[in-house]
This record gives C-alpha cells, sequence and structure tokens, in this order.
C-alpha cells in the first residue's frame, strides 16, 4: 500500500509499485491532463510536480512518490489562473495543445525555482519539453510575462 | 476510470436550449454549394447553426482540430455573416457524416491538404447569412415594419426607423417559424467584417491551458479495455508463433489475441496491419505485458529494404529518369547549346510525423451503431474502414472526434482506430488502443525517401535557358497498388510539375521508378518538401555559378507573368490540388512578390559579419505562396544558430491573422526538425529509430525564436489559400542556402545534423 497526496488528496494505491505516475494519474484516478508522449522521459508531455519540483510522470514510479505531494495540471490553480496559464493565453501559446499541459507544469517548477530566469535560463529550462507544432518561441515569451507576475 | 458518454451531443442540448431554439441547418447537393437553407425549431443534428431562447449561439464544426486552428477560424466566418457576439457562441464538434456535415461537398471532412478555409469560407458565410437574414424577418414580423427597416448588428436586431432592438435570443421563436425567401442571400460588405481579418485567440486555449481539453486516449467506456499491440518490424511480415505465456502473468494483462495479417492479394491501405494484442485492464499493464512476449516473425519480401543500397537505386532511378512529367521547348538541344552546365544531385530520406500524441482510439464494436472515438483527421474514413474491418456497412459505424494532439496528415489514415475495432469485437468489450512512441516511429506511413538529379544550362550572360529535374521516389499509390513503380499526378503536382521557373524557355520534368517496401504516406506539406529543396538549393547553384545574385537570378527565373500554364508544357493534368485552375491559377508574380517583401524584410544585401549567412527560399503549395528568410550563425565548432527567421506568405483571402501567423511560425520550427535531424533508416526492413532520443526533434533549445511572419496583402482580394503546409517548404532551402551564404559549403543530402561538417 502507497500513500501520496495529489493535488492535495490523500490517496492509496494497491497496484503495482513500479507502474508509473502518468499511468496511475491516468488510468487508475482518471485524470487525464497530463499526457503520455514518449513513455522516456524524453518529451516532458507527462511533466507534473512532486513535492513542488517538475518529474516526468512517465518515468518516476507511484512508489517513488510515496507519502509525496504529487500536482497535476488539474490542480495547479483552482481556477486556472496560475500566473504561467494565464500567459499562456496572453500569448496565445497553443496549437495543438497536447503537449502545453507539460510545459506549463514545466515552466511553473521552473519559476518556483527562480523567479526571475534569464533567457538562457528559461531556454535551458524548458528544452526538455517539445513541441511538434513549434509553438517556442510563443512560450519562450510566455514564460517571461509569467516571471513579472510570480 | 470515469464514464464518458456521448458528450458533444449532450452539450449540444443543453447549450442549444431544446425545443425553442433556431435551428439553421442546410440540404446539400452533391458537389457542392447549399441549396436550401431552412429555419427549424427542432434540434435536428444536421444544423450548421442553432440559437437557443438565452441567445446563446451554437456554431457546429466539422472540421478536425489539431492545432491548424480549424475550431477557431472556420466558426469566426459564420459569426461573423451572423452579427454574432463571439462570447456568446459555443462549438458543437460534428460527428462523421458527410451527407449532413460537408458543407462545401469537396472533402468528406477529411481535415487534410490545407483545405478548411479555402473550402468552407463561402459555405460558412451563406450559413451565417441565412440565420441572420431568418431573425431580421422575425424581429420585422414583430414589429409589423418592412424588412428594409430592420438591421442586425453584435447579436441584436434594429428597427431603423425608431431604435428599438431585440436581443438574438428574444426572436428566436418567431423566426424558428420563418421560411427563408429563395434566392442568394445579401452578404455583409467586406467593410463590414467584424472577425474575418482580426486576430481571434484559439477557443480551446482555456481547457487546454488547465488539462480539460479531451484527446484520443481521454476518453473512456464503461468496462473499456486497454490494448497495445506487437507488429511485424518489417512491413507486411507475418507472425510464424508466438509464446504469450509470460505476458500474461502480468498482473493486469487479462488476454493476447492475434490480428491476422492481411491476405497477401489485400492492398494495405489505412488497413490494421496484424500483429500480437495485450489486453488488459491498464496501459502500463499492457505496455509490460507487450515487452514479455515472445514472437517469430517471417519478414517476407520487404526484408531486402536497407536504406543504404535502396538510397543507391534511387539516386541511379533519379538519374535514369523516365516518365515524362513536363516538357517545355527542347532541353536536350538548349543545353548543348549553353555556354555552362551545372548539374547537382540531392538527397532526402524518409521521416516519420510524430505528432506529441501518439495515435489513439477508443471502439465499441458491441454497441449499435459501432461507436468510435479517435483522434482522426478522417471521420468518414475511418467509418469505412473500421466498417469494413467488422464486415458492416460504414452507415453502422458512428464516429465521434477528440482534439488531435498534432496531425500532420498521420492521423488521416485510420488503421489504428481498425486495431481498435477488431479488438473491441473479439474482447466482447470496449477497447483502447494506445500507440506507443516507439510504435508511431517504427510502424507509421513514412514520407517518401527520394533523389532528385538536377541540370541547367546558362548562357554566356548567366542567363538560364534550360532546366531540368529529374526524380525518384516510392509512391504514396503503393499503399493501393502495391506494383506501383512511378509517382503519380497528385505527387507530380506537389512542387514539381509546378516548377515555378516560368521565365526558363526549355524545361524537362521526368521521374524514375522505385520500388516500395514500407507504408509511405502524406506528411505535412508532403513531396513539396523536397522539390522546394532541390529547385531552390540548385537555384543557388546556378547564380553561384554565373557569378550573380541568388535573389536576383530567383525572380529573373520566376519572373512576373500573372498566369503559368502547364498545358502549353505538355501536362495533360494538372492536380492543383484538387481545385480549378481558373480560380486557384499559378501566379509566378505572387511569388516573385513574396520573395522581394521578404529579402526587404530580412535585410537582404546587408554586409554580414563572418560566419553569418542569409539564405532565401520560394515556393508556392496550396496554392499560397511564401518565401522565407533564413539567418544562420555557424559557429568555429561547426554548430550553428538561426537568430532570425523571416517569411512573407500570400494566402490570398485570410480569415484569422493571429492564426496564419501561428501556422507559419510553427512551420519553421516543423522545417527545422526536418533540416536538422529529419532522417529515417532501414536495416533488413525494419525501422532503426524508435523514440526522441535517436529520432530528435527540434527543441526550444535549437529552434529560431524570433520568426516574423509577413503576411502580404496584395492579393487578399483573390480566393483563400492554404496555410497549415505552405510554411513548411521553403524553411530548409533558406537555412542550406543561409549555411552555403555562411560558409561556402553546399549540403545536397538531408539531415544536416547538429553540426556542419566544413
Amino acid at each position: 500500500m502507497i500513500s501520496l497526496r495529489v493535488n492535495g488528496v490523500s490517496r492509496q494505491f494497491n497496484g503495482d509499485p513500479k507502474m508509473p505516475l502518468l499511468w496511475y494519474l491516468r488510468d487508475e484516478l482518471g485524470m487525464t491532463g497530463s499526457k503520455f508522449g514518449c513513455g522516456s522521459g524524453l518529451c516532458g508531455a507527462c511533466t507534473v510536480h512532486l513535492n513542488g519540483s517538475a518529474v516526468r510522470g512517465c518515468i518516476t514510479s507511484v512508489e517513488m512518490a510515496a507519502n509525496a505531494d504529487v500536482t497535476t495540471i488539474e490542480g495547479l490553480d483552482a481556477k486556472g489562473n496560475h500566473p504561467v496559464q494565464r500567459a499562456w493565453r496572453a500569448h496565445n501559446v497553443p496549437q495543438c495543445g497536447y503537449c502545453q499541459a507539460g510545459q506549463i507544469m514545466q515552466a511553473a517548477s521552473l519559476l518556483n525555482q527562480n523567479p526571475d530566469p534569464s533567457d538562457k535560463e528559461i531556454v535551458d529550462g524548458m528544452a526538455g519539453n517539445i513541441c511538434r507544432c513549434g509553438t517556442y518561441q510563443r512560450i519562450f515569451a510566455a514564460v517571461r510575462t509569467a516571471a513579472t507576475e510570480v | 476510470m470515469a464514464a464518458i458518454l456521448n458528450i458533444s451531443r449532450r452539450d449540444f442540448i443543453k447549450t442549444s436550449g431544446a425545443a425553442s431554439a433556431l435551428v439553421i441547418g442546410a440540404n446539400f447537393v452533391p458537389g457542392g454549394l447549399v441549396s436550401e437553407a431552412q429555419a427549424q425549431a427542432v434540434a435536428q443534428p444536421n444544423l450548421f447553426v442553432s440559437i437557443a431562447g438565452d441567445g446563446v449561439v451554437t456554431i457546429t464544426c466539422s472540421r478536425a482540430e489539431m492545432g491548424q486552428g480549424a475550431r477557431t477560424g472556420i466558426p469566426m466566418i459564420l459569426a461573423d455573416e451572423l452579427e454574432a457576439d463571439w462570447d456568446r457562441c459555443t462549438l458543437w464538434q460534428a460527428p462523421g457524416d458527410e451527407t449532413k456535415y460537408d458543407p462545401a461537398g469537396k472533402d468528406g471532412q477529411n481535415t487534410d491538404g490545407s483545405r478548411s478555409t479555402r473550402h468552407h469560407l463561402d459555405v460558412m458565410r451563406q450559413l451565417g447569412a441565412a440565420a441572420r437574414k431568418t431573425l431580421e424577418m422575425a424581429a420585422a414580423r414583430k414589429w409589423g415594419v418592412s424588412s428594409g427597416d430592420v438591421y442586425a448588428k453584435h447579436h441584436r436586431v434594429y428597427n431603423s426607423r425608431t431604435g428599438k432592438s431585440f436581443d438574438y435570443g428574444e426572436l428566436v421563436d418567431v423566426a424558428s417559424q420563418i421560411k427563408l425567401p429563395a434566392g442568394e442571400l445579401p452578404l455583409k460588405d467586406k467593410s463590414q467584417w467584424k472577425y474575418i481579418g482580426k486576430d481571434m485567440p484559439g477557443v480551446d486555449n482555456f481547457d487546454i491551458s488547465t488539462g480539460g481539453a479531451n484527446f484520443g486516449a481521454d476518453i473512456s467506456l464503461p468496462g473499456m479495455k486497454i490494448a497495445v499491440i506487437a507488429r511485424s518490424p518489417v512491413y507486411r511480415g507475418k507472425v510464424k508463433s508466438f509464446d504469450a505465456s509470460e505476458a500474461l502473468k502480468v498482473v493486469g494483462v487479462e488476454q493476447v489475441i492475434q490480428i491476422p495479417h492481411l491476405p497477401d492479394d489485400k492492398a494495405q491501405e489505412f488497413r490494421a496491419m496484424g500483429g500480437i494484442a495485450v489486453i488488459g485492464t491498464n496501459t502500463w499493464s499492457v505496455m509490460e505485458g507487450r515487452k514479455k512476449l515472445k514472437i517469430k516473425w517471417d519478414s517476407g519480401p520487404n526484408r531486402v529494404h536497407s536504406s543504404r543500397s535502396y538510397n543507391n537505386k534511387l539516386r541511379k532511378s533519379a538519374k535514369k529518369g523516365g516518365v515524362e512529367v513536363r516538357n517545355r521547348g527542347n532541353f536536350e538541344r538548349a543545353i548543348k547549346g549553353a555556354s555552362k552546365v551545372v548539374e547537382a544531385d540531392y538527397f532526402v530520406p524518409y521521416f516519420i510525423h510524430t505528432p506529441m500524441e501518439p495515435p489513439a482510439a477508443i471502439v465499441d464494436a458491441n454497441s449499435t451503431p459501432v461507436r468510435v472515438w479517435a483522434c482522426t483527421q478522417s471521420p468518414n474514413e475511418t467509418r469505412q474502414y473500421v466498417g469494413e474491418a467488422l464486415g458492416l456497412k460504414k452507415t453502422d459505424v458512428e464516429c465521434w472526434q477528440t482534439l488531435l494532439g498534432g496531425g500532420f496528415g498521420r492521423k488521416s489514415k485510420p488503421d489504428y482506430v481498425c486495431e481498435a475495432a477488431i479488438l473491441s469485437k473479439k474482447v466482447g468489450a470496449p477497447v483502447r488502443v494506445q500507440w506507443s512512441r516507439e510504435d508511431d516511429i517504427q510502424q507509421g506511413y513514412y514520407h517518401t525517401a527520394s533523389a532528385h538529379t538536377m541540370k541547367a544550362g546558362l548562357d554566356s550572360n548567366g542567363k538560364v535557358v534550360a532546366w531540368k529535374h529529374s526524380g525518384a521516389w516510392p509512391s504514396i499509390l503503393a499503399l493501393w497498388n502495391p506494383a506501383q513503380k512511378t509517382g503519380f499526378g497528385i505527387e507530380y503536382g506537389l512542387g514539381m510539375v509546378d516548377a515555378p521557373y516560368d521565365s526558363v524557355p526549355n524545361i524537362r520534368i521526368e521521374n524514375g521508378e522505385a520500388d516500395v517496401h514500407i507504408r509511405v504516406g502524406w506528411y505535412r506539406s508532403v513531396n513539396n518538401i523536397q522539390h522546394s529543396y532541390a529547385q531552390n538549393c540548385f537555384a543557388y547553384e546556378l547564380a553561384a555559378a554565373a557569378g550573380r545574385d541568388p535573389l536576383e537570378m530567383l525572380l529573373e527565373m520566376i519572373g512576373e507573368s500573372d498566369n503559368m500554364d502547364l498545358a502549353k508544357d505538355g501536362v495533360k493534368e494538372y492536380w492543383n490540388y484538387g481545385d480549378p485552375v481558373e480560380e486557384w491559377p499559378i501566379m509566378p508574380n505572387r511569388l516573385s512578390n513574396v520573395l522581394r517583401t521578404v529579402a526587404q524584410k530580412a535585410g537582404y544585401g546587408k554586409k554580414l559579419p563572418k560566419g553569418h549567412g542569409l539564405g532565401l527560399a520560394v515556393h508556392r503549395s496550396f496554392h499560397s505562396y511564401v518565401a522565407t528568410a533564413v539567418h544562420v550563425v555557424v559557429h568555429d565548432d561547426g554548430t550553428f544558430t538561426i537568430p532570425q527567421v523571416d517569411t512573407a506568405i500570400d494566402c490570398g483571402r485570410y480569415v484569422n491573422p493571429e492564426g496564419v501567423l501561428k501556422q507559419v511560425e510553427g512551420a519553421a520550427i516543423y522545417g527545422n526538425t526536418i533540416a536538422r535531424y529529419g532522417q529515417i533508416t532501414t536495416n533488413r526492413g525494419a525501422v532503426q529509430q524508435s523514440n526522441f532520443h535517436d529520432y530528435p526533434v527540434s527543441r526550444i533549445s535549437n529552434s529560431p525564436l524570433n520568426v516574423r511572419v509577413h503576411i502580404v496583402e496584395d492579393f487578399v482580394h483573390l480566393r483563400p489559400c492554404g496555410v497549415g503546409e505552405p510554411g513548411v517548404p521553403p524553411y530548409t532551402p533558406a537555412l542550406i542556402n543561409a549555411i552555403y551564404e555562411a560558409t561556402g559549403k553546399r549540403i545536397r543530402q538531408l539531415p544536416i545534423g547538429d553540426k556542419i561538417k566544413v
């Protein structure tokens, strides 16, 4: 039995402790905001926060999240108004939108750790998240905007 | 798991206020236009716009959204003509049914080929006008005045004599009784447009930014099983034998089932490939189970397919040529008389789409009708192939589209939906098939590999007098005809036969043969990518050979004609993206115009520091005219960065400028992946790449972050043209020409990689 908190709610999990958080969230809890992109920690579509820091849900097991706080895109802000989410909408970032939950969670974590990142720190901080629609320049601009508000 | 029902339908009834809605539907005639628009008081599904008693307008969206902006742009057209308040409009995503939801009657709801705006501008305006006219007539009736005394503006109808007004919602009861007059509906004058031509943010932005948007794998049904499938590493290979005993020991795995391979005489098309399916209660378990399968494969004849030898065959075939695709003047005679002859070969490998969302589909094959939820570009072909897989008719299958996490052409091929259908039938429960990234990269429909032999002659003034392009590639048509050895009209029409060098008096274009050993399919911009690359880079080589400026050379070759007629060059059936050349001619003057524009915007001709280069390329595709200027900096260690990209696009009449900007910005990044990394190789028939570590794509750290898009308005009065794809083809040649300007190095084979080998 593994205990953890997901978006502030206590949860118990009896299944395979090696199950990645991504599949636990999606298949067991029905929280589909975190996305499957590569299964190998290469694309960032599954990014969630573990005790406030970004991790890749597809290679972080439930076991590794034992007794920890997990935050997903659904729980980043009760009304969807985290400064990063607002900046994403202000810059009209999304195209298909599939990678954006992971991008937003990555950006929120980046700004949490470094509220005033340099251009290079933004690029380095976001380089693990792939967007095939090519929204990078808007992502970059949105992170800069969000940084003025956090 | 949460049970998800037919949400779209429920949402519609909710938003339309059930029986008291004004619903504008349309009857369609084959091939086209609305024959009659009528107001009805019932919530029939063949509607395009409905207005509820509270004034909420529900607009039917019958195009797939894959990031190209259709769910924003197409409804904008209708809302504009309806004089609706955008903030009081909602969308209803139509299921697949071309008899009801293909108002233009042109593409059966297949969202592909950059067609949505150009095929729907007129009809969405008419539907919006029908609704507006009905509301105006209702207001006139309520006031007892003539319809000439009323006008609609921003969700209200006004009495022009008294200044009194009704909200649209207040008119629904009367409007639902009105029969529209026959004949042409008056459309708004362009000067009155309130949304068309103005920036609109994406309608799904809030849901996307909060994790609430539904994609292909986000739908769950009660009792649903999850499946992953092991497929032959080699195209059309077969299972010789398999042992599932270890897989079945994985907790959560319930069954292992074989999907039969296609009979040898059955073409692949969009059918399921066959393989061994592992089925269970959650995705992790079935993925773990799949790793434990022991399968012996019979690779079959495609085991001969190794890139090293195959690519050389393509090169030889390109050199040899064969099928005459276009013949202007007399190339052979002109080349003999030329004072200088230049030749160069180019090669482009296979690519794969890698949309961020790997294919996924949910099918309940045991319900009537069969129900499908899928991230598909093509809901009606999905119904057709799913029906076939189940021994049913297309009309026995219902298909609901989710949002697509990227499409790029991959998701117009519903093989993955067929897999879910076959498994659902066998298991007796709804099944979700989930593709992994490895499946996506190794079992895809590949952008074709191609070889190009270019030859041209210059006269003593450095003018191009003869141009020849001979290419060879495995054809998409082999999906239907496995013996296909050459390309065909559609492939020729994707930037090859229509090479825009209209001032060159002697042009010859040929196509050599190629065997097909893999699923070749269309990919964003399709063959335009390689033709634009070979043409634009070779034009730069000619300029260097002539000692001339490449911009001046390109402009001279393209010329200023407003209609390049391929029929004069012996081209019998020019495809023209499926549209009439009378409405969408090839206009070299528009190409020259965007090229001059981009050169000016990018500061072409300025002296640049050492290691810097500015390269140009220009290409027409999907009727749009696009020129790109890439500014590259090549560092001492051979790595390179791209501080600025300028792209000028002339897409005729456009709807959402913000949408155009985003597509063209994204196209540069898509092109950057192609240029730097695009390469799938095979060894003994099997694809050698598997995930983003060995099939890398452009990341924020190696992408241009300063892509400036310039919408050229000079021809905005003409027909709308494609936007989703045309930005891609000029990027790669512009980058490679920039690298040449910076280093003197020609890159004649893609991809470039992260380092230029000087």
